[in-house]
């Protein structure tokens, strides 16, 4: 029955053959080791995020005068809303923490190096574009941080010479933040930036297994076709997509190896993560802040309007710049240099074990960097604050202009050509 | 390059001691309140409803999702808690006009259903037990928390007032029906009360976070069994 169907099946769509060029027949190098769980875990908090936003939808009321009550009502009126919010709004913080280790693992293996180039731009645009789901996500509870976060944010764009304020005025539909701009980002929350995440992560992956999964060595499990005897090839059926083109080394197919790990990995994953959205669903004041408990007031500033904390690191580069364009224009080099890293990194050693010195202390310096700009974003500024901020935002760039000058010709241990254990 | 990650590990470490420090702001007492204690709570609703409602309104909040949580027969709530000719699934208001308000306090009284979540259940709890003699103020009274407060001591029948002296050392309060101790009892209640009040599914949100919590770990397990069981032949 089952058979007769998918034979069916097969005959109009390539469903067989997609499962198994993508998952049971797909080459995975056998050493992944803890940080690739991220790539999945991302995917499963995507899903998340979608179907609570679907259900938070059906009682969410987008209007300037509404929205905050209408929290409120699914807090406490609609059978398990208050589960369904805590899911989304946690959902929200870790799928930053899950980004920041998944890019943070392509930076370690040097996953963005030629011929990954692609993989990682559809990586960073992921990256992109969920910044801004993030920040008109957070507009929707309407409380007074989401107001005045928004307010900060969107008179960035004011900076610009000549169009500035045309633009801010074309963004907020509106001269001040209002509900015309709570209901276009209510739109673009929901239908525009979800659908085009999916379509970049639908990309990401096909990109991937265009060009084959890195590994904590850095090595190729695909060889050239005819350079490795039969009997030293992984003795797993590939997918002929694979296998007509190379011979295949130290590989296992995704599934079912990878996917009852990455099984394990989403129950610890979980585990943490319920860990905090039961107990500490405000994310001790991080994931929801405490003056988002009071309704949006375009009169009443907070006391430090400071963005969530997964905007930190870029919002603190901003606001070491003493001049708001040039700061703005600082905060988004902050993420252009992450695009270009592919080509900042002149190196052929992927990995960073068999890596120069230089560059483990260099990127190490680079996360520490990254982390300490992230923590002052979320405090109030103080010329301290400046001052480590400005060392940090150095150690940040620095990464990438010390990158293009020691990898053109870097000192490497030489990498094994196949996978030790 | 050591003394460059010293550097880094030093600025780390001032950067979380200038955020310890920063986090400070007045020092505020704990109100360690219980939010199980439903007699607490009942005496905090009722409290409310006699001392608070009249200008501050629970918006959000219903009277019989209230009753329930409190393990309040309706009909007897209705009865006891509520003055005005309500329905029992109406939320908690009053009829204080918003704009006259602004005028008789300088500011409208804002509504309190998220105040603990806002300000926290201590702030809420060291607030009213920091009312003192100022007669620059309109109603005669300061706060030590909140500077300037439009608010008048509203429990000041209760707890009778302090006086604060140079220093900002507060006074015992003098003249109120109620010992000190029983005045922290009725703000503890009322405290716990607006705590609850303030997400009244928090309790069996922590339920539900230990059974699932539970679940997790044992299906942590078995998924760890499994891989290993997968990956036995893999080396």
């Amino acid at each position: 029955m089952f058979t007769n169907f998918m034979a069916w099946m097969d005959k109009r769509l390539p469903l067989t053959d997609a499962w198994n060029k993508h998952l049971a027949q797909y080459p995975a190098p056998k050493n992944f080791n803890f940080w690739y769980f991220f790539g999945s875990l991302a995917m499963l908090v995507l899903v998340n995020q979608i179907l609570t936003g679907v259900w938070l939808t059906m009682s969410y009321e987008p209007s300037g005068d509404g929205a905050f009550a209408s929290i409120e009502y699914i807090m406490r009126d609609v059978d398990y809303g208050w589960l369904l919010r805590y899911m989304h709004s946690t959902g929200a913080s870790a799928f930053f923490i899950v980004v920041y280790l998944h890019m943070m693992r392509g930076l370690m293996y040097g996953s963005y190096q030629k011929p990954r180039e692609l993989l990682w731009i559809f990586g960073m645009l992921i990256f992109l574009v969920l910044m801004a789901e993030a920040f008109m996500g957070y507009l929707l509870p309407w409380g007074n941080m989401s107001y005045w976060g928004a307010q900060v944010i969107i008179s960035l764009f004011g900076t610009i010479p000549i169009i500035g304020d045309d633009l801010t005025l074309w963004i907020r539909g509106d001269y001040v933040i209002s509900g015309a701009t709570l209901n276009r980002f209510f739109a673009l929350h929901v239908i525009a930036m979800p659908l085009v995440l999916v379509i970049l992560v639908f990309l990401h992956i096909l990109a991937l297994h265009e060009v084959g999964s890195n590994n904590p060595e850095g090595t190729d499990v695909k060889k050239p076709k005819g350079s490795i005897k039969p009997e030293d090839q992984s003795k797993f059926k590939f997918h002929k997509q694979y296998t007509d083109k190379y011979d295949i080394v130290d590989a296992i197919p995704f599934h079912p190896y990878y996917s009852v790990k990455d099984i394990m990995g989403v129950a610890g994953f979980l585990i943490i993560f319920c860990w905090v959205m039961f107990f500490a669903p405000d994310g001790g004041g991080y994931f929801i802040e405490a003056p988002n408990f009071e309704p949006a007031n375009g009169l009443k500033t907070p006391e430090h309007i400071v963005p969530v904390w997964y905007f930190g690191p870029f919002f603190t580069v901003l606001r070491i710049v003493p001049d708001p364009l040039f700061g703005t224009m600082a905060m988004f080099g902050a993420i252009i240099v992450l695009f270009l890293l592919p080509w900042f990194d002149r190196g052929v050693v992927k990995s960073v074990k068999y890596r120069s010195k230089l560059h483990f202390i260099n990127l190490t310096q680079f996360s520490i960097s990254f982390i300490v700009l992230g923590v002052l974003g979320t405090m109030p500024a103080t010329p301290t604050a400046n001052l480590i901020g400005i060392v940090a935002a150095f150690g940040y760039f620095g990464f990438f202009v010390a990158l293009w000058i020691y990898s053109k010709n870097e000192k490497c241990k030489p990498v094994p050509e196949r996978v030790s254990h | 390059m050591k003394n460059f990650i010293k550097a880094f590990i030093f600025g780390l470490a001032t950067v979380s001691i200038s955020a310890l420090a920063s986090s400070g702001g007045a020092n505020l007492d704990h109100a360690n309140n219980d939010l199980t204690d439903k007699e607490s709570l009942k005496n905090g609703f009722k409290t409310y409803i006699n001392y608070c409602l009249g200008c501050h309104q629970l918006q959000y909040q219903r009277y019989n999702r209230t009753f329930k949580d409190l393990g309040i027969e309706e009909a007897d709530g209705v009865e006891n808690y509520m003055y005005t000719g309500e329905k029992a699934g109406d939320h908690i208001t009053n009829t204080m006009p918003t704009k006259e308000a602004a005028k008789w306090f300088g500011t409208a009284p804002p509504d309190l259903t998220l105040e603990a979540r806002l300000r926290s259940p201590d702030w809420i709890y060291t607030y009213l037990r920091s009312f003192y003699i100022d007669s620059d103020r309109p109603f005669g009274v300061n706060n030590k928390v909140f500077k300037d407060v439009g608010m008048p001591h509203v429990l000041q029948d209760l707890q009778g007032v302090s006086t604060i002296d140079k220093d900002g050392n507060m006074s015992a309060a003098m003249g109120g029906s109620l010992s000190a101790e029983e005045y922290d009892v009725v703000v503890r209640d009322l405290t716990n009360f607006l705590e609850y009040v303030g997400e009244p599914s928090k309790l069996e949100r922590k339920a539900m976070g230990i059974k699932v919590l539970i679940f997790l770990f044992i299906f942590f397990i078995v998924s760890y069994f499994l891989k290993k069981e997968f990956w036995k032949d893999i080396h």
